[in-house]
């Protein structure tokens, strides 16, 4: 008999915290999450850097945070505007808690080149 | 008012037992499960125990007379039978704030717990819960950093930190056991651990394993694009040596050490918790020996007292137990002395085992570290009962894995995302946890094996120590 291994290679990857090792979301996925970070009562937060700068502690803000924003189809469309005016760059979405002054959640949305 | 001296030997219950007595709310307060000899009424056994845990002794004394006891003295003010349980009984006890000196934990347990529980009178007593007064814990140190600086400095939002021990737990060379905290780190891992027995054997110095581990550390955070971590163990035996090892992590610019609380000892680890607060170091605890003192139902201490002792004494992480893993606990039990160690707030609250309200402040929280027998199968009720602010921790379950640590590290990652994706959007994660699961397989080989592997394992005993309830 031939000789077969059973042991598969793991090759590292590089990751971008939460959610980095899950395939990339649909949109309804996405919309679920940041119906959940509405339902929180967390502030929904939008920020993006270049790749070359993602493990600093500081990326730009899209904007302002969109504190107490409800309107689900906004935050997506901000999402998508600023995915738009910075193509090349991560973008990433906050539930920003202001009473503990931490992040609820933070995930990449849109992975730049 | 002046009294005069009466020799001889009064019964407790004459100056401790005071049912009137109205708690202030800078007392200290403390819910013993007295078990007494028999044929001693309950009120003089209660009387005795808050004696002998303050002001008084089994004789009268002339020098007693020198001051004004009334205003040290510990009170028994409550007592209370425990449901199912015709022999035993609470008592609740009052102490003044005064009898503690400020922010010493080693001084509250001296009091509490010394003599009075080799005291003839009793056949048993266990410490079941301390109410400390907000006065008291704004004279603690607490947790050097906190749930919510760890959170920062570290980059994790929106889930639990994720971990493992590095096994074999005892046995492999510096270079070797670095090897392996490289391997889980570059898998998905946040944090590797030192196990606790590691310190500085003959096979594997500390400053060696140090070394290697930072070298892993650095390698794994460049290559992943993530901020990673390890526990490195500093626990020694002088205080000394503690401090040099802590100061060669800090000099090696690792984010966390580690301590072991109880056989290092409070004073030890209020000593390390301040070192760290100084020197922007997260602390992680370990507990070894707390089941010698807290398993038995009927005597000890029980670990909400424990978990509330290394809040106020410091510590960013502490060891809970796992609720399904392979150590004691149950869960409405877990989720009361966890909620003391994160929450600002806990209220009475016997169906999870808080017999007083908790005030904390501002004092920061602790993540609660579960770690023990658990695999992925186990990942969706992990993340239901401990919820984002803790630390789950897969050592066999990681290192177990057919294709190696790094592979069992991905798959618990993994797991452990698709369960947060699925809570977030609503689904019931522990009734669904076989779909969630299967689901989250489909894109990851490396959890597909993992589930294959460990599906028939469980830890499935009853607990010892269970809540006193009606049967």
């Amino acid at each position: 008999m031939p000789f077969q291994s059973t042991v598969s290679d793991y090759q590292t990857v590089a990751t971008l915290e939460t959610f980095g090792f899950l395939p990339p979301m649909t949109q309804e996925e996405i919309y679920d999450q940041i119906a959940y970070i509405i339902a929180q009562g967390w502030s929904p937060v939008i920020e993006h850097v270049h790749p070359s700068g993602c493990m600093q502690t500081y990326w730009s803000y899209w904007k302002l945070p969109f504190f107490g924003e409800k309107d689900l189809n906004l935050i997506v469309s901000e999402l998508e505007a600023c995915h738009r005016a910075y193509p090349d760059h991560h973008v990433r979405i906050i539930g920003y808690d202001a009473y503990t002054q931490s992040q609820g959640t933070a995930f990449v949305v849109f992975q730049g080149r | 008012m002046s009294k005069k001296y009466d020799a001889g030997v009064k019964e407790y219950r004459d100056t401790y037992w005071t049912p009137e007595y109205v708690p202030l709310d800078t007392d200290l307060l403390a819910c013993f499960k007295c078990t007494g000899q028999e044929g001693v009424p309950k009120e003089e056994v209660a009387a005795a125990v808050a004696a002998e845990s303050s002001t008084g002794t089994w004789s009268t004394v002339w020098s007693e007379l020198l001051t004004d006891l009334e205003f040290y003295k510990g009170r028994c003010y409550r007592i209370e039978d425990v449901p199912g349980d015709p022999e035993a009984f609470y008592a609740f006890i009052a102490y003044p704030l005064d009898l503690f000196e400020e922010g010493s934990i080693t001084n509250v347990l001296t009091s509490l717990v010394g003599n009075v529980f080799g005291f003839k009178a009793l056949r048993h007593l266990r410490l079941e819960d301390i109410r400390f007064p907000i006065a008291f814990i704004k004279t603690c140190g607490g947790p050097p950093n906190g749930i919510v600086v760890e959170r920062d400095r570290l980059n994790k939002y929106g889930r639990p930190l994720l971990g493992c021990t590095i096994k074999p737990k005892l046995g492999l060379s510096g270079k070797n056991y670095g090897r392996v905290v490289y391997e889980c780190l570059r898998g998905g891992l946040d944090l590797t651990k030192d196990d606790e027995n590691i310190n500085s054997q003959p096979f594997q110095r500390w400053r060696e394993r140090f070394e290697f581990v930072a070298e892993a550390v650095k390698l794994a955070q460049r290559e992943t694009g993530e901020v990673k971590g390890h526990y490195l163990n500093c626990t020694a035996n002088t205080p000394e040596e503690l401090y040099e090892r802590a100061e060669f992590a800090k000099e090696l610019d690792m984010p966390i050490i580690m301590h072991d609380y109880i056989t290092g000892g409070f004073t030890a680890n209020t000593g390390l918790a301040n070192w760290c607060r100084k020197n922007g170091m997260l602390l992680h605890i370990h507990r070894a020996m707390h089941a010698v003192i807290d398993r038995h139902p009927k005597h000890g201490i029980h670990f909400r007292v424990l978990a509330k002792c290394l809040r106020l004494s410091g510590g960013d992480q502490l060891h809970t137990g796992t609720v399904v893993g392979k150590l004691e606990g149950d869960r409405q039990t877990t989720l009361g002395y966890i909620d003391n160690l994160r929450e600002s707030f806990v209220p009475e609250d016997r169906s999870r085992g808080n017999f007083f309200d908790q005030d904390w402040g501002s004092m920061p929280g602790v993540f609660a570290v579960a770690s023990g027998g658990i695999h992925v199968w186990h990942m969706p009720a992990l993340l239901a009962i401990f919820g984002d602010d803790s630390c789950l921790q897969f050592g066999g379950g990681t290192h177990g894995h057919p294709w190696g640590s790094a592979a069992g590290a991905a798959a618990n990652r993994v797991a452990l995302e698709a369960c947060v994706k699925a809570r977030n959007a609503g689904r019931e994660i522990e009734k669904e946890s076989r779909d969630i699961l299967m689901e989250a397989a489909k894109h990851s080989p490396e959890l597909a094996i993992a589930l294959e592997t460990w599906k028939e394992i469980k830890f499935e005993f009853d607990t010892v120590d269970k809540l006193d309830v009606q049967g």
